[in-house]
């Protein structure tokens, strides 16, 4: 399945109801996005979408079509594999007098940051490619997760081009 | 000039060179309506009964013509009773512009009186939609929307403006007719693949849809199937577009398409597909479809290239230009095979036919119905139908003089489209228009004949009426043991001929083909909107039919009674 994952970015116009027409059209074409952000990018008058999926070719090839059609949609492009990934979360784990220092040293190994700390729950601040995340997730399971959000991921191809050339 | 926003959209639809717009007034855009009464010498409003009607005939309108055809509804229910006929429009790729109007912007997103977000509700069924909630933006955005409308593959798109935009003032100056963007080219180098691979056929198989139907170009088809001896069929949308008189022309394949055609489909060993889509309803089962054969797609939409089969060779672009390319660079030959081979499924589908008329006894069957009809109807008749048997029998029996003579909603196969279609047609034409529809479906929308009476609109209306609800009936047969649930209308007794003549119309009841003959000459030489109550039996089918999901293989040619 993990080679089925892909991740397409999107510029759009920067227009109040675009976001609404890109994910309105996933909805109506049966396709299923694992994760998508929004914001804004280089040029003002453009948003950029960064969306993951998986799917097969066939479904690959639709989805970048259907949405080349969308009229508020400028640019489109399924990214390399070894596109630079990053994804944040913050994640709120319990932590009592034994648990603490495992959960320092986890944080230190991810080079995480602890942004907040109460007397029994600390809120971790984790960025990095997705599988780094996933594997920090697991880590922190055993003590007690109280409650984590994952912002999906952005992502650039390396070098210097730009999805515009 | 300072004009306010409903004197600035009515402006703009002159301004873009519309001339009739179809709708119905309300409370959000009576301003609308006050510019239209303003502007009524350059711009002509029909009244439907209903905002469904008015989508219906401004879709109607745009088929029978290629003009962009324009519908008004106000907010609320008004713009949620468009929905049906954009969505029938958007299926079938016809252009059209719906205008609607939304309460004040300082009263959005406040569940306000006949408040309702059409752009929301619209967003899957347009090519395109505008919420135009500055003034600034009005005028362009109606270009805009035209222009989108037309251009590369057409669709409808809608413009929803609140009232308060409708009452501010702005600087208005009137602009050229927006362009329709010019379609790419083909890629030569894939114009060169399909030359090769038309050459290389031994079976070619010409295949023309909806994206081609309004084309004209049918002379330059059928010299290119004599060119490299092909056989020449069509999808449901492609109707009329191929001039009736061309032997190598086998008609519509499919679910209910000719038993000639769909054959020399399935054995062919090249398609040459201008302007379709491959719809189920085409194709059947995909994975059994055309196994055997090479398929070129002409098509101005790149996303159709490989989304319902697996094409060979997709040419995105003017299709126009790709055809006539590849016409002009293959290689002229001879296919005495194939031609002999299709000369053999004609006189097969001929047998079949034979056999299913030879056991008709009754005094009016279908086809005795399209035989009055195709010995009767004037030049350029526009043939308009509803959803259903009827539909399907106009598709197999009506013989069309030239394009856009046949308006029908082939994609969301829309009950109720008749009438409102007709209307529009009618009214852009100003050609005899016959609409041919069933109990079922006019019973949907029959209050257009409001529309039609009114409005001097003379639509001559061949009702075949089974007294069930005979598509769904002839499934039911087949495939649901005969348990007909729900779709025996005996029981509702309307008399067809009254209701006509309630609503200022003629009305003629016909059960054998002497009386329709003689109703039929009548109804077109009198001028007015006529009903012909055309009585036949529950129990008619269409045939062939290819089961739902099925291949070739599965094809019915005949039923026992």
């Amino acid at each position: 399945m993990k080679d089925n994952k892909f991740v397409i970015a999107v510029y759009v116009d920067n227009k109040f109801g675009v976001l609404t027409r890109v994910t309105s059209m996933f909805t109506r074409r049966g396709f299923n996005i694992d994760a998508l952000t929004v914001g804004e990018t280089e040029r003002p008058e453009y948003s950029r979408i960064t969306i993951c999926l998986s799917g097969d070719g066939y479904a690959r090839e639709q989805l970048i079509n259907q949405l080349r059609k969308l009229y508020n949609v400028k640019k489109v492009d399924v990214l390399e594999q070894d596109c630079i990934k990053r994804e944040l979360m913050l994640l709120k784990v319990k932590y009592t007098k034994d648990s603490r220092a495992d959960i320092l040293a986890a944080t230190d190994v991810y080079r995480a940051k602890v942004i907040d700390y109460t007397t029994d729950e600390m809120c971790i601040e984790v960025t990095g490619d997705p599988t780094k995340i996933d594997a920090f997730i697991k880590l922190m399971i055993p003590f007690g997760i109280i409650e984590m959000c994952r912002t999906g991921i952005v992502a650039l191809e390396r070098g210097n081009t730009t999805l515009f050339d | 000039m300072k004009l306010t926003g409903a004197e600035i959209i009515i402006k703009t639809l002159i301004e873009q060179g519309v001339t009739d717009v179809f709708g119905y007034p309300g409370g959000q855009v009576i301003n609308i309506y006050d510019a239209l009464y303003k502007n009524s010498d350059q711009i002509n409003h029909i009244l439907t009964a209903h905002e469904q009607g008015a989508a219906h005939a401004a879709d109607g309108y745009s088929r029978a013509t290629g003009k962009v055809g324009v519908c008004i509804a106000t907010s609320g229910p008004g713009a949620t009773n468009l929905v049906t006929g954009i969505a029938t429009a958007m299926l079938d790729s016809i252009p059209m512009v719906a205008i609607t109007g939304n309460v004040p912007c300082s009263l959005i997103g406040k569940d306000s009186f006949q408040e309702i977000d059409i752009t929301g509700i619209t967003l899957p069924i347009t090519k395109h939609n505008y919420f135009v909630n500055r003034i600034e933006d009005l005028a362009d955005s109606i270009r805009e929307a035209f222009s989108i409308a037309k251009s590369g593959r057409p669709g409808p798109v809608l413009v929803d403006v609140p009232k308060d935009v409708q009452m501010a003032l702005y600087d208005y100056e009137p602009q050229d007719v927006a362009p329709k963007i010019p379609l790419p080219l083909g890629d030569e180098d894939k114009i060169a693949e399909a030359i090769k691979l038309v050459n290389e056929a031994k079976r070619p198989y010409i295949y023309i849809g909806g994206g081609a139907a309004g084309l004209g170009l049918g002379d330059e088809i059928i010299e290119l199937a004599n060119k490299i001896d092909a056989c020449i069929g069509c999808t449901f949308m492609g109707l009329s577009a191929i001039p009736d008189g061309c032997e190598r022309f086998l008609g519509m394949q499919g679910m209910h398409g000719h038993y000639a055609s769909s054959m020399a489909q399935n054995e062919a060993d090249l398609i040459i597909g201008v302007g379709v889509r491959f719809s189920d309803r085409a194709t059947g089962n995909v994975s059994k479809y055309a196994k055997n054969c090479k398929i070129i797609q002409l098509d101005p939409d790149f996303s159709e290239i490989n989304k319902n089969v697996k094409i060979d060779c997709g040419i995105v672009g003017d299709v126009e230009h790709s055809f006539m390319a590849i016409a002009s660079g293959c290689e002229a030959k001879k296919n005495p095979e194939w031609m002999e081979r299709v000369e053999a499924l004609k006189l097969d589908e001929e047998r079949f036919e034979n056999e299913i008329a030879e056991k008709s006894t009754a005094p009016l069957t279908p086809k005795k119905v399209f035989d009055v009809i195709n010995e009767c109807k004037p030049a350029n008749t526009v043939i308009v139908t509803d959803v259903g048997q009827h539909q399907m029998w106009t598709a197999q029996y009506v013989k069309f003089d030239s394009v856009r003579r046949f308006v029908s909603s082939g994609g969301l196969g829309t009950m109720g489209f008749g009438l409102g279609a007709a209307i529009g047609a009618r009214v852009a034409t100003g050609d005899t228009t016959v609409l041919i529809t069933g109990d079922g479906s006019f019973g949907m929308n029959l209050n257009e004949l409001a529309t039609a009476v009114s409005h001097n609109i003379p639509v001559v209306i061949v009702l075949m009426n089974n007294g069930v609800l005979g598509m769904v009936r002839q499934w039911q047969t087949l495939f649901f043991g005969a348990r007909y649930s729900n779709t025996v209308l005996g029981a509702r007794q309307t008399d067809f001929v009254k209701l006509a003549e309630a609503f200022g119309a003629l009305g003629f009841r016909v059960s054998t083909q002497e009386d329709f003959n003689k109703a039929f000459e009548e109804a077109l030489a009198s001028g007015k909107t006529v009903v012909i109550d055309t009585l036949i039996d529950k129990d008619e089918f269409v045939l062939p039919m290819l089961p739902p999901g099925g291949s070739i293989d599965d094809i019915i040619t005949n039923v026992k009674k």
